[in-house]
């Protein structure tokens, strides 16, 4: 084994910036090189919605400042694409024909966008059909948008509504065609779904449930009677689209189609050289593959257990316990798997989700709390199974999200309140405020610490004014906040006199 | 003088203030003067017989208000146990017994010089108090530096304002707590109130927050505890502890997302934004609220209120005495800064100082890496500076020393001090960690304390110096305003008690110290003076005609007809090219997180009735009738959970020490987090279980978190 080469990371994505950012918050000293296909800095992927929403610009997502890499020792290659792994001699070679070795490797070559086999596709995406996954593409739809009029998303999962959310602020006519029953169907229940897309709806967002997309219509691209050659594989080929085709026969016209059809791990670096492939790059909870020790593989291109993580969350996780062990800062750190809460980054959607949503108050074992209001498009529901919360779903109204997810992360026991899970500040009965219905020994002025009894015999040896009771007991010379208290005591007793007399 | 020669001076801003009670005509003998207590320095007038308080409706601060602990001052003169003699322990193990002065002095002369002759200057250390006057103050860090020749010299202030020190200087280059005069606040559109309680800390700053309210302005409160300020605010944001900084990024992310940033402001008055905002990118608001708890919907509302026109950002002690304390004020900097408010009138970053004289007593050498006028210890400018003012070769100065809580930690250890002389604070009960520092001060060859009353820490001592208190002196004060003010004497201290200028200058006479070592507070105003002229505070055009003509004046004021210094910043930053400077900041947590064993996050704070490690306040019996005994606050379901009653008394374990309190429920805290206050010693001491985990940069060490565990108490307690 290599050990005096350093850590070599090939990826410089969320999860590989996170990493290199991270072992150098613990170690000034080990070689980290850091292999990323993108010549730009990296960026982070949660905040494209923001691009494509026009709330950012593409170069105010970065992650790392490009001149952070030579101030902190890390040799940087981006925009150079590894090509091949020797492990034998624990060496990767890159494009530009530079070998270099390797003490630990580390995978974080994320994933790329999955285009779907619609016959259309074939020898590369007609013009006017993007995917949703890089800066790049995001560019390249908010250019289309300025044109577009009609957008078709294909897909109804987050990154589709997001998008779909995105373009319908732009002011194009948007449709989602989404395959499932139901939007988000991963993490949201049907009822959820239901509400969602009557909030879509008043956002100018047309979903089409259960339906699948056979073709794409194009039609020959010319500008100014010439075919526009294209320099790219996808979005730029010779035809241009004009619409998609469903199952049911129905066309949708478009000049902008999205394709937001989930991701693929990119693992082809991987199985070339031999590692344990599953859906991912196979790791322990040490994130080493589990065919070779000296290689580590986290972020989406990894899978731990059964699964294969797409949040960032999880990502950073992995980086932080990884930096941990290769640096030796903690030794005994472990990755055990992450809890998944998703947000939605759509402008006027406010949408929470997490853990197993899907269960009925029928279901054997576990307690349901919910409630909906699909006029206001608001949806919550919580699952509880011994007293510990196992799914949650927040739409509308998310002011409990940083209480739920915090519950949910901890796995922590829940309030006897359940109803506080779902709408805050309904808490327990609150002490009566009112003076009038305080008990004597109830303090008015906690400055000086007088209490309702004292200003009541205050007022019995004559004190007819906030200033008098002031003299007499000091109520309301400290902070002044309780002088509406003592009025209203003062007024209650002078109306009980009155009554009397 | 009486109050009303003074109602009328120039800088009158009492305004509209809420509740204002007019005290009447004062008693004759009535000297006006400020109370004993906190940072705000209430005005009060204090005099006849017995001796009485009245507020004063001429100062800003309190503006004719006073809470419990400013209205009981006057029994402080009074307290059955008072010190009017000194004391003295024979020899180890023997009981403390009255001496005269010159036995005890002479002895604290004998044990100083022959631990400083075996073991060298550094031998001795020193602990002084952000209560102290600036004259007092200023005096204990040159006796320290060319009496004792020490660098072993820091003190309580490191406990209290040392995190929003540093991030202030490293921000604008000077450490003034707040940019503003006290009466702005009222017309603040918002103020962002981080961490602070004042409605139980200082409840007559409520009243300036009060007419805030009246004039239509907002006020954001971040709290774990929904504190009876937080009952106040429009917003109440309540994070898990030790996540501030995470919130104040999340906000600034917001803020940029929403294209609430001032670019004109970052381009022409700040350096270093692109940095943070690569960082910023980091703390997309679900990211944020996953950290803190704090809901998306509140986060954006807080910002939307923060792009009003005269906006406040203020943190106190829950934002700052943390491990990452200094970074987290530094977060609600990079906040201020991006909207464009230090610097704008009526805007800005301030902090709220705890202590009396918590900002002056960090000015003027106490700190270990501090001379006077807040310079550097280690330049050598400042060094020249200050030695030609005290007559010495800058050479005999010492370098840095150990900062607080080091300092404690290393007291009788091989390197560390063998002998402590303590002014103005009680460790034993304040520092993080007591049960260790109570080890280490037991483990000193030689503890002097000067105090007027028996503290817990002073019956440690072997030599007990009954000191002067404050309405028996006179000096000067400098608010969480930054406005100097005069401490005034109003009656004689008794027979038998010496003021701490008096105490330095025999014993600088008894280790032929070179300087001057007045026992007049005005004379050593005027050496303080010339000391930190040219300094970051200076205070070289400050005099005590002016502070009783202008009713105080704000530092810096660098010459006698320099109007003082109400709002610094307004033309440039104290940097050297005046720019204020983002530094990026990362969210690190809490120092020990709650885990299995210990599953409950701890925080530590005050309330109303008592005063820091009490000493004073225990002694006071309405103080004690409003707040007996020791409490933990926790939620009622947390209780049910662990079988614990209102009331009941509960076991709280950290991995550093235990303590035994009753119970309060409350539905106003976490589920997550219980709270206690601190000025209990004994069993029911708080700062038994604190975290001394310490800031890099502040050493502040982390009060506001730790990870805890609760049980009922049951019979046998005491064996564990």
């Amino acid at each position: 084994m290599n050990r005096s080469a350093g850590i070599v990371v090939v990826g410089n994505g969320m999860a590989g910036s996170r990493l290199v950012t991270e072992l150098r918050d613990r170690d000034r000293q080990v070689p980290v090189t850091v292999f990323g296909a993108e010549a730009r800095q990296p960026y982070n992927r949660v905040l494209l919605s923001n691009v494509l929403a026009g709330a950012a610009r593409p170069d105010q997502i970065g992650l790392v400042d490009p001149a952070w890499y030579a101030a902190h020792d890390v040799d940087a290659r981006l925009g150079v694409q590894v090509d091949r792994i020797d492990r034998a001699e624990q060496v990767v070679y890159a494009a530009d024909g530079a070998a270099t070795p390797y003490g630990t490797l580390v995978l974080a070559t994320g994933s790329t966008a999955f285009v779907p086999p619609i016959p259309g596709t074939g020898d590369g995406l007609p013009r006017g059909v993007l995917v949703f996954r890089t800066l790049d593409d995001c560019r390249d739809i908010v250019a289309a948008a300025g044109t577009a009029r009609n957008a078709v998303v294909v897909g109804g999962g987050l990154l589709g509504i997001e998008a779909a959310r995105g373009l319908a602020g732009r002011g194009l006519s948007v449709t989602v065609v989404h395959l499932a029953g139901h939007l988000m169907e991963r993490q949201l229940d049907p009822g959820a779904g239901k509400v969602l897309v009557r909030t879509l709806s008043r956002l100018g967002i047309r979903a089409r449930l259960e339906a699948h997309v056979t073709a794409l219509r194009t039609a020959d691209d010319e500008v100014g009677g010439v075919p526009v050659p294209s320099p790219a594989a996808e979005g730029a080929g010779a035809t241009r689209v004009t619409g998609v085709e469903l199952a049911d026969g129905e066309a949708l016209a478009a000049d902008l189609v999205i394709l937001a059809c989930g991701v693929r791990p990119e693992v082809g670096l991987a199985r070339a050289a031999g590692l344990a492939v599953d859906r991912g790059i196979v790791v322990d909870e040490t994130l080493r593959s589990v065919t070779d020790p000296a290689i580590r593989a986290i972020g989406e291109c990894s899978q731990y257990g059964d699964t294969v993580y797409g949040l960032v969350a999880p990502a950073w996780e992995q980086a932080r316990v990884l930096a941990d062990l290769l640096t030796g800062a903690d030794e005994a750190a472990r990755y055990t798997g992450s809890r998944q809460i998703t947000r939605l980054k759509a402008a006027s959607v406010e949408l929470a989700a997490m853990g197993e949503t899907h269960h009925g108050d029928d279901d054997p074992g576990v307690e349901v709390v919910q409630f909906a209001d699909a006029t206001r498009g608001t949806y919550k529901k919580v699952v509880i199974r011994d007293d510990r919360l196992i799914g949650a779903i927040l739409l509308g109204e998310t002011s409990t999200a940083g209480t739920l997810t915090q519950l949910y992360d901890r796995a922590a026991p829940l309030p006897a309140d359940r109803l506080s899970l779902l709408f805050p500040g309904v808490g327990g009965p609150s002490v009566s405020d009112s003076p009038v219905l305080m008990p004597d020994a109830a303090t008015v002025c906690h400055c000086n610490n007088v209490s309702k009894g004292r200003i009541r015999d205050c007022w019995e040896q004559g004190a007819r004014s906030a200033d008098d009771v002031a003299q007499g007991t000091r109520a309301g010379t400290g902070c002044g906040s309780c002088r509406d208290a003592v009025e209203g005591i003062l007024g209650w007793l002078d109306e009980q006199e009155s009554a009397r007399a | 003088m009486t109050a009303s020669d003074i109602g009328d001076a120039p800088g009158d801003l009492t305004g509209t203030v809420t509740g204002t009670l007019d005290p009447g005509p004062d008693p004759p003998s009535a000297t006006p003067t400020h109370c004993p207590y906190c940072a705000l320095q209430c005005g009060m007038n204090v005099g006849g017989r017995p001796v009485t308080v009245t507020p004063r409706s001429d100062v800003p601060a309190n503006a004719g208000g006073l809470c419990q602990k400013g209205w009981t001052a006057a029994e402080m003169l009074t307290v059955p146990d008072r010190l009017t003699t000194p004391l003295m322990r024979a020899h180890l193990g023997a009981p403390l017994e009255p001496c005269s002065w010159d036995e005890a002095l002479d002895r604290i002369a004998a044990e100083v010089g022959r631990l400083q002759e075996m073991y060298g200057p550094d031998a001795v250390g020193v602990f002084g108090g952000g209560g102290l006057t600036n004259e007092k103050a200023y005096q204990l860090g040159k006796f320290a530096r060319i009496a004792l020749r020490t660098s072993q010299i820091d003190y309580n202030g490191r406990f209290c304002m040392s995190s929003a020190a540093a991030a202030l200087n490293r921000a604008f280059g000077m450490d003034r707590g707040l940019p503003v005069p006290i009466t702005d606040l009222a017309q603040a559109d918002t103020i962002l109130l981080v961490g602070g309680n004042v409605a139980e800390t200082m409840p007559p700053f409520m009243r300036h927050l009060i007419d805030q309210k009246a004039a239509g302005g907002s006020l954001i409160v971040v709290d774990p505890r929904r504190t009876s300020t937080a009952r106040q605010a429009d917003l109440h944001l309540q994070p898990t502890p030790g996540t501030d900084l995470a919130l104040a990024n999340g906000l600034l992310h917001l803020a940029l997302v929403e294209g609430y940033v001032d670019e004109g402001y970052v381009a022409e008055r700040t350096s270093g934004f692109d940095t943070v905002h690569t960082v910023i990118n980091a703390y997309w608001p679900d990211r944020v609220e996953r950290i803190t708890g704090v809901p998306v919907p509140h986060m954006r509302e807080a910002v939307r209120m923060l792009t009003r026109d005269r906006v406040l950002i203020l943190t106190a002690r829950g934002a700052e005495q943390h491990a990452a304390g200094t970074d987290t004020v530094t977060a609600f900097i990079n906040l201020a800064l991006a909207l464009g408010l230090p610097g704008r009138e009526g805007s800005g970053y301030g902090c709220l100082t705890g202590q009396g004289n918590g900002q002056g007593g960090r000015e003027h050498g106490q700190k270990a890496d501090q001379l006077p006028g807040y310079r550097k210890i280690d330049d050598p400018a400042a060094r020249a500076h200050v030695a030609a003012v005290w007559g010495v070769d800058p050479q005999i100065l010492p370098g840095p020393g150990r900062s607080a809580y080091e300092l404690l930690a290393a007291l009788g250890t091989d390197t560390g001090p063998r002998a402590l002389l303590l002014f103005g604070s009680n460790p034993v009960v304040s520092a993080p960690r007591a049960r260790s520092v109570e080890e280490r001060i037991n483990a000193l060859d030689f503890l002097v304390v000067a105090d007027f009353v028996l503290s817990e820490t002073a019956t440690r001592a072997d030599v007990v110096l009954p000191s002067a208190q404050w309405a028996e002196e006179s000096g000067t004060m400098t608010n969480l305003e930054g406005r100097v003010l005069r401490r005034r004497q109003a009656v004689p201290p008794p027979d038998g008690v010496r003021t701490d200028l008096e105490i330095l200058s025999e014993l600088a006479g008894r280790l032929s110290a070179p300087g001057r070592w007045s026992t007049d507070p005005a004379e050593v105003f005027e050496e303080l003076r010339a000391a930190s002229a040219g300094g970051v505070a200076d205070y070289s055009g400050i005099t005590y005609e002016r502070i009783e003509a202008e009713g105080g004046v704000f530092w810096p004021c660098p010459a006698e007809d320099h109007p003082g210094t109400p709002r610094p910043f307004l033309d440039r930053f104290a940097t050297p090219d005046g720019r204020a400077r983002f530094t990026p900041v990362e969210h690190r947590g809490a120092a020990e997180e709650v885990d299995a064993d210990y599953p409950v996050y701890l925080t530590t704070g005050r309330v109303l009735a008592h005063y820091q490690s009490g000493a004073q306040t225990r002694r006071i019996d309405p103080l004690v009738a409003a707040s007996p005994d020791p409490f933990v606050e926790l939620h009622p379901d947390l209780a049910d959970r662990l079988g614990i009653t209102e009331g009941m008394d509960v076991l709280v374990t950290s991995r550093r020490g235990a303590a035994v309190v009753r119970a309060r429920l409350t539905d106003t805290i976490r589920h997550d987090t219980v709270f206690m206050p601190f000025h209990w010693a004994g069993s029911g001491r708080a700062n038994s279980l604190t975290n001394p985990a310490l800031d890099p940069v502040s050493r502040m060490p982390e009060f506001k978190v730790c990870a805890v565990r609760l049980e009922p108490a049951l019979d046998g307690v005491s064996e564990r």
